[in-house]
């Protein structure tokens, strides 16, 4: 249904004003800084009345025609510029969508006296999400870089909340480096896309058509600016440290929504700024991408610390994401347009659906820690029984992200291996034989992922308590639980309604590759990507399909079995006696991932002797990143700020000196 | 007339230099400072003879402001500074005086090469006087590297600005009036920081001796 035309810009106003709101909100917290309950349950709840309005407002405007509005704040004679489009919307969508759960759950979740004051946390934490949104809706670059680096700023001072621990303060640290790396190189990106014409509007950058040379060096420049962001090997490693020092409410944002902020900004560039796609950029992207989404999945598997393990399967999701981009950058620069946007839409759904997922297992990590003040998998277990809100919950978002039918997860994913089933009508024959390793690949992560879904879930809820007092623990309170529910609700509204999804991408999709994916063959409750004869899926009739052979098996177990069923002592393998030292635990669970893929970690072992009194097991998996890249970066950096630092003596009459040489020099040099 | 008067312009533009290599050789802060105010008094004149010899009349006012700030404010600052901190002994160098002139005799002479070709650039009446306003300047900067104690580099800093001044003023007929009063204000502001310094430093370290600032170096 395409939207009528609108001159004036109606929704783009009233985002606009949301996001004001939104600094409102925060400016409001910073007044009442130590008026707890103003802030938990006035302030938050409307910060979350805000994104739902925000996913209200930017519906509508997914059909509608761009709309462009120019602001004269910020410094004089170069006021911001911004532009609604269908891109746009769509982001804007899912950071509403995803905020609004997450807000209402923060407004249950922090707690008095925890380090920084509530109204300075409500402060950051409502900046950070006006800036999210108003980066998505800059149209030049001065607006987004202004954005970008108070998006980075505020999410820092996030992370780095309780920051009496040093550990925290270093990981705040490492995310602040790379994401300063990533801004400059999002700069230089955009000073090459403006071709010396000094306007850094992005209506100029459209226009500009850069030759190929440059075109590259742009998109390179936007993939390792976008990507230190996003969190693609090798600028991933400040992922696994920052989301673990955050509170989980900012790691269920920074995880669900910031990181697309960043495939928002890789796709703007790359589809929109640049004025046609050459091959080997799809190359390059998907070959990153499957690289960072296997790296992510298998480090997730050996992990011992839930939020450390959700962060890890965070860079798997992006790593998929940007496969599916890469696909559809190869497609396009083949003018392969239908295919294009097959592969475009599985990359945004996975956008949309993870949001959901990841926050929601998010914030239910941050319920277990409150609840039980343990991270780590191994002092956790069993608390289905004491928390059924969040283990549902949970168990929810792990089928959504083991991609499992009939949830989100699914639909994106098996939209990817239907795009990757069209690689064979490349133009390319050496692609062609690559692509079915790479499909293979892909079904790899995914199955990868579904075995950490289960060690992460089996782990933290079923079986028998770990430690004693886990059986004390408390479930979430109200607030938590609306956020969960919502969160949930749009994790089965995606999986169930794939079809409508659809249809608000094709508008996306054809502004990026001019095609969209006809939904029409399928009719409202079929999803069928290319056309029936080739695949279709229907989640409903599939949902109704699992139910009635649930139901029938319910029934005939209850109708045939009940009443004959004899209760004895279960046979125990020879162990009369069963602890919760027994279960298996999440060392072992990833154990055999840690043999398999040897080679992409760097172990250290302790192992006890026959002769230990206390045994002790302990193993360390580290990243050959930092050993390989990070640390020799370091090293050099250090080496060369020694070296310059001979310059400093200490003594005046030696930087006196410097000055009179320099003078010198250049009185030389000028008047040579 | 007007060539007498610009004989006189180059004769208070050899004064000038010659007050810059007293002050290059002189040890005792006091006479440091007469010799600052010498400066500034053939610097007032200088300004007053070139006015009247280009008829510029914001030069006059620019003349007046070097009178008021460099003849008789920024001395009497500076004699205060040496009374408070107890500071009229000679001064050690950092190498020794004979050397420091010859040095300084280099610098001149490259002064003087550097400035020709800009100065047959320039319009002004008086541009032969620009290698000298170098010299001065290169002079004042080469004061300021030789010595150790806190109060003469201050001198020093000073003496370089006289240096600009002329320069500005032998080539250009001077620097429009706003900049000169920035810079006028930056001068005054400059010796009131440097003077807060002074005390600090010596509330410090009991001594004025900058090399005990080298301790502050990061190692």
């Amino acid at each position: 249904m395409p939207g009528g035309q609108v001159s004036a810009a109606p929704q783009l106003a009233a985002a606009l004003a949301l996001a004001a709101a939104w600094i409102v909100l925060g400016v409001a917290g910073l007044a009442a800084l130590q008026r707890f309950v103003l802030v938990a349950r006035v302030l938050f709840p409307a910060g979350a009345a805000v994104a739902i309005a925000l996913v209200v407002v930017a519906l509508p405007a997914v059909w509608g025609t761009p709309q462009t509005a120019v602001l004269p704040i910020g410094l004089p004679g170069l006021p911001f510029h911004f532009r609604l489009d269908a891109l746009s919307a769509l982001f804007l969508m899912v950071i509403g969508g995803a905020a609004a759960g997450v807000s209402l759950f923060s407004a249950g979740y922090f707690r008095r006296a925890e380090g920084t004051p509530p109204g300075l946390l409500c402060f950051q934490y409502h900046v950070f999400l006006a800036a999210m949104a108003l980066v998505v809706l800059a149209d030049d670059a001065y607006a987004f870089m202004v954005m970008w680096e108070t998006m980075a700023l505020a999410s820092f001072f996030l992370v780095t909340a309780n920051h009496r621990s040093a550990e925290i303060r270093r990981a705040g640290y490492l995310y602040l480096l790379i994401a300063h790396l990533g801004a400059i190189a999002i700069l230089l990106c955009f000073g090459v896309l403006q071709a010396n014409t000094g306007d850094y509007s992005f209506a100029n950058m459209r226009l500009q058509n850069l030759p190929p040379f440059w075109a590259s060096i742009a998109f390179v420049l936007a993939l390792v600016g976008f990507g230190a962001k996003a969190g693609l090997v090798p600028l991933h490693v400040w992922l696994p440290e920052a989301h673990p020092a955050a509170p989980s409410p900012v790691s269920a944002l920074m995880s669900g929504v910031m990181l697309k902020t960043a495939v928002y900004g890789f796709l703007r560039v790359a589809y929109d700024l640049l004025p046609a796609q050459i091959w080997w950029w799809g190359v390059l992207v998907l070959a990153i991408g499957l690289v960072t989404a296997l790296f992510g999945v298998v480090f997730a598997a050996v992990q011992s610390d839930m939020k450390r393990l959700l962060a890890w399967s965070s860079v798997e999701n992006i790593g998929l994401i940007f496969a599916g981009i890469g696909l559809a950058l190869l497609f396009a620069a083949y003018g392969m347009d239908a295919v294009a946007a097959l592969a475009l839409t599985a990359a945004l759904y996975h956008v949309a659906s993870h949001a959901f997922f990841k926050s929601l297992l998010f914030i239910a990590t941050g319920a277990v820690l409150h609840a039980t003040s343990e991270r780590s998998l191994g002092r956790l277990g069993g608390l289905m029984r004491v928390m059924p809100w969040v283990g549902w919950a949970t168990l929810l978002g792990v089928l959504a992200s083991a991609g499992l039918p009939p949830l989100g997860g699914f639909v994106s994913e098996w939209l990817l291996l239907q795009s990757f089933l069209f690689t064979p009508h490349l133009p390319n024959s050496f692609l062609n034989m690559l692509v079915p390793a790479v499909a293979a690949l892909i079904a790899l992560v995914a199955a990868l992922a579904g075995y950490v879904m289960v060690k992460f879930y089996g782990v933290v809820f079923l079986g028998q308590h770990r430690e004693e007092k886990l059986a004390g623990a408390h479930d979430a309170g109200p607030w938590e639980r609306t956020g969960m529910l919502w969160l949930m609700a749009g994790c089965v509204a995606l999986g169930l309604l794939p079809a409508q999804g659809l249809d608000v991408l094709a508008p996306v999709t054809t502004m990026l590759v001019h095609a969209s994916l006809t939904t029409l063959a399928g009719g409202n409750w079929l999803l069928v990507p290319v056309s029936i004869e080739r695949a279709s899926y229907a989640p409903l009739f599939f949902l109704a399909g699992v139910a009635a052979s649930f139901a029938l098996a319910f029934f005939l177990v209850r109708r045939l079995y009940h009443g004959r069923v004899r209760r004895a002592p279960a046979w125990d393998c020879g162990h009369p006696w069963q602890n919760a030292r027994m279960q298996d635990t999440a060392e072992g669970f990833g154990q055999p991932v840690r043999q398999i893929f040897e080679p992409l970690f760097r172990m250290q072992r302790e192992l006890p002797t026959a002769f230990d009194a206390r045994p002790r097991y302990a193993v360390e998996v580290g990243d050959h990143f930092w050993h390989w890249l990070y640390l020799p970066a370091a090293r050099a950096v250090e080496a060369t700020a020694r070296f310059v630092g001979r310059l400093q003596q200490g003594r005046i009459a030696i930087y006196l000196l410097y000055s009179f040489a320099t003078v010198i020099a250049l009185l030389v040099w000028v008047t040579r | 007339m007007s060539g007498l008067a610009l004989q006189f312009i180059n004769l208070l533009a050899a004064l000038l230099l010659l007050l810059a290599f007293a002050m290059l050789a002189q040890r005792r802060i006091l006479s440091l400072i007469h010799l600052y105010t010498m400066q500034g008094v053939v610097l007032v004149a200088a300004t007053a003879a070139m006015g009247y010899v280009s008829h510029q009349p914001h030069l006059y006012v620019s003349a007046g402001l070097t009178l008021a700030l460099k003849v008789f404010l920024i001395p009497w600052l500076l004699h205060r500074v040496i009374d408070r901190l107890n500071v009229r002994w000679d001064i050690e160098t950092l190498i020794n005086i004979p050397t420091t002139l010859i040095v300084g005799i280099v610098l001149v002479i490259f002064a003087f090469n550097l400035a020709q070709p800009i100065s047959e650039l320039s319009a002004s009446v008086a541009r032969g006087t620009l290698g000298i306003a170098l010299a001065c300047v290169l002079l004042s900067l080469m004061m300021m590297i030789t010595r150790s104690k806190a109060v003469p580099q201050v001198i020093g800093f000073l003496a370089l600005e006289n240096g600009l001044f002329f320069a500005a003023t032998a080539a250009t007929y001077g620097m429009p009036m706003v900049v000169e009063l920035g810079i006028a204000l930056d001068v005054l502001v400059g010796i009131l920081i440097l003077g807060v310094f002074l005390f600090q430093i010596r509330q410090q370290f009991d001594s004025l001796d900058i090399r005990h600032l080298e301790k502050l170096k990061d190692e």
